[in-house]
């Protein structure tokens, strides 16, 4: 069975790697997002941080033996917790500054990771075993699923519908969104913002850690795995816009299909289809297909 | 106390002279060419951050495009060396052109994220194009002769011809900056919905702003072509860009000279770090950038202003 004379076998499998990336930039945007929502700072070092997160990963089995599934819960909490480190010691400074600092600060901060683990690790990729349990594929009669693809998706499905109805549902979320709409009110009634504000950070990097961690077994970990990701899903947060959870959600994961289509039918411009429809939007849409444009 | 307007006409003139004499002064000219041609690609870049309030971060896509477009002018088609550096600058401003117009649909974060994601898809270009060598780039690019006539071979003739040309643009950035058309631009970094409910047509300012800097930057980046005899990767990398940021900040955003010597300071660093700590030179980078935003927003210059500024006030 063909798909426009493409092998079914190999379209799919192209399509499920597009899901795959898809999942890391809905992932990634969502914590941009959320970021920039209550701390008005572009995250430059998002992409840095989910590097740190898969490093950590490696650097867990490596040098302590603990298999992927403490890395799992492990890792994004080292991150997460790098994160709050980061908050305190630079980006609180920023808050009343253009929002143009914060996208230069977090710059610098990204350049100083990428480099330390340059300088330790240096640019060659380092093996990250899949999981025993989630090793092999299963065969679904149509095609054969990579059962540790198919968990990546999964997860970050289920980690950005959680995300999603933490801020949307819960008394917690409330706080969160009225913290960013009007921090000095919500402040006033008694809640401790500064300290939401750090937690929201550390919450962000967090994800992306355990982007990083989902992403090691699949990609090779390397101190530019981070950078080069980064500006796609800045991409992504464009064509999206910063406004809704689940239109990030929907964005990432629709640009991944896409991304894997193209791979399929015009491989050359795989690596730019994400940018040209980041063109496209700003033609018809500038504020974004989910944004509000204030 | 010296008036301002004496002060600042007495640097300017040793600047002048400092750049006249710089080859008897023992530096290496190849050295400080290359510094001219990002001091130059700093103070373009400065024309968009400084004067108009707008944050490319992708100004390695202009800076290294209108490199290649140089480096293939001369290498492939033979052209001299002022035809192919204004090619070049002439390319940019085009590219400059599309990537405004997509670009200047939003505003402030958005705008820079914008620039990056297009810079990052020429980047991508370059890497796959037939004409920029790929991996490689465009190796062993002559200097050639200037209007067909003088051999650019010698060191101290090539000095000249880049310090002629960072000079004219330089000057050309400050009529730009002086004139009318510069006075909007300030208004528009300023206040924006003010110069639109003066009637102002802001995106056209902005758009023209956009391509006049990245013609400039251009002309820098096909400069360097010249002087280095390559074209890379390297040029159109957002690393550049964001190197360009850096030397912008760190001398002073919105002044004259601060991205000049912003220039200065960074490459030197690279030069004198490079090959004594590899990589870490990009740490150093990062932490510049970190105290810059923290500590030093103004910039070496800026800071000077200020301080200059405060003295003035204290003795009236």
């Amino acid at each position: 069975m063909d798909i426009f004379g493409i092998p079914h076998q190999a379209f799919l499998g192209q399509l499920l790697l597009g899901l795959v990336n898809g999942a890391f930039y809905a992932m990634l945007s969502l914590g941009l997002a959320v970021i920039f929502g209550l701390l008005g700072i572009v995250n430059f070092a998002h992409g840095a941080l989910y590097m740190l997160g898969a490093f950590t990963a490696w650097i867990l089995f490596d040098q302590f033996g603990l298999n992927y599934w403490y890395a799992l819960v492990l890792a994004p909490l080292i991150v997460g917790a790098a994160g709050v480190v980061i908050e305190r010691l630079f980006l609180k400074h920023l808050y009343k500054l253009d929002p143009l600092y914060g996208l230069l600060l977090t710059f610098g901060l990204a350049l100083i990771l990428e480099g330390v683990f340059r300088e330790l690790y240096g640019v060659s990729g380092q093996n990250y075993n899949v999981p025993e349990q989630l090793s092999g594929a299963t065969n679904l009669g149509f095609m054969v699923l990579p059962n540790y693809r198919a968990w990546v998706v999964l997860v970050s499905l289920v980690v950005c519908l959680g995300t999603w109805y933490l801020i949307e549902r819960t008394r917690l979320g409330a706080y969160l969104r009225a913290g960013t709409e009007n921090a000095q009110l919500v402040q006033t009634f008694g809640v401790n913002v500064p300290m939401m504000v750090m937690l929201t950070y550390g919450a962000g990097a967090g994800l992306a850690g355990l982007a990083g961690v989902l992403a090691a077994p699949i990609i090779q970990v390397s101190p530019l795995m981070g950078s080069n990701l980064i500006i796609v899903v800045f991409a992504v947060v464009v064509i999206g816009g910063m406004g809704s959870i689940l239109g990030s959600v929907v964005t990432g994961l629709g640009l991944g299909l896409i991304e894997g289509m193209t791979r399929v039918f015009y491989p050359e411009a795989s690596s730019i289809v994400v940018f040209v429809i980041m063109v496209l939007v700003l033609m018809v849409r500038p504020s974004g297909l989910f944004g509000k444009e204030n | 106390m010296m008036h301002t307007k004496t002060l600042t006409r007495i640097t300017y003139l040793a600047l002048l002279a400092l750049l006249l004499l710089a080859p008897t002064l023992g530096l290496y000219p190849v050295f400080v060419m290359k510094l001219l041609c990002f001091a130059l690609f700093a103070c373009a870049f400065n024309l968009l951050l400084g004067f108009t309030g707008l944050l490319s971060f992708g100004h390695a896509a202009f800076f290294g495009s209108a490199a290649y477009v140089t480096g293939w002018f001369v290498k492939s088609q033979g052209w001299t060396p002022e035809l192919a550096i204004l090619a070049g600058g002439v390319a940019a401003g085009l590219i400059g052109l599309v990537v405004g117009l997509v670009a200047i649909r939003r505003q402030g974060i958005y705008f820079a994220m914008i620039t990056l994601a297009i810079a990052q898809m020429i980047y991508f270009v370059c890497l796959q194009a037939s004409f920029t060598g790929g991996e490689d780039g465009l190796q062993g690019v002559p200097r050639g002769n200037l209007f067909g006539l003088i051999s650019l071979q010698s060191d101290t003739t090539l000095y000249y011809f880049v310090a002629a040309v960072f000079v004219l643009s330089f000057l050309a950035i400050g009529r730009v900056v002086n004139s009318p058309f510069g006075q909007v631009l300030k208004m528009i970094r300023e206040n924006e919905p003010r110069a639109v409910s003066l009637g102002y047509q802001v995106d056209r300012y902005k758009l023209l702003a956009f391509v006049l800097s990245a013609a400039l930057a251009g002309v820098a980046g096909s400069l360097k072509t010249i002087v280095m005899g390559f074209a890379t990767l390297t040029d159109v990398h957002w690393s550049m860009s964001g190197e360009v940021i850096l030397m912008t900040l760190l001398g002073g955003v919105g002044t004259f000279f601060g991205p000049v010597f912003g220039a200065g300071i960074v490459i030197s660093l690279q030069n004198l770090l490079a090959d004594k700590v590899g990589s870490w030179v990009t740490v150093i980078i990062g932490v510049i950038f970190v105290l810059c935003v923290l500590t030093f927003r103004k910039g070496v210059v800026g800071e000077l202003q200020a301080f200059r500024e405060r003295r003035r006030r204290a003795a009236l």
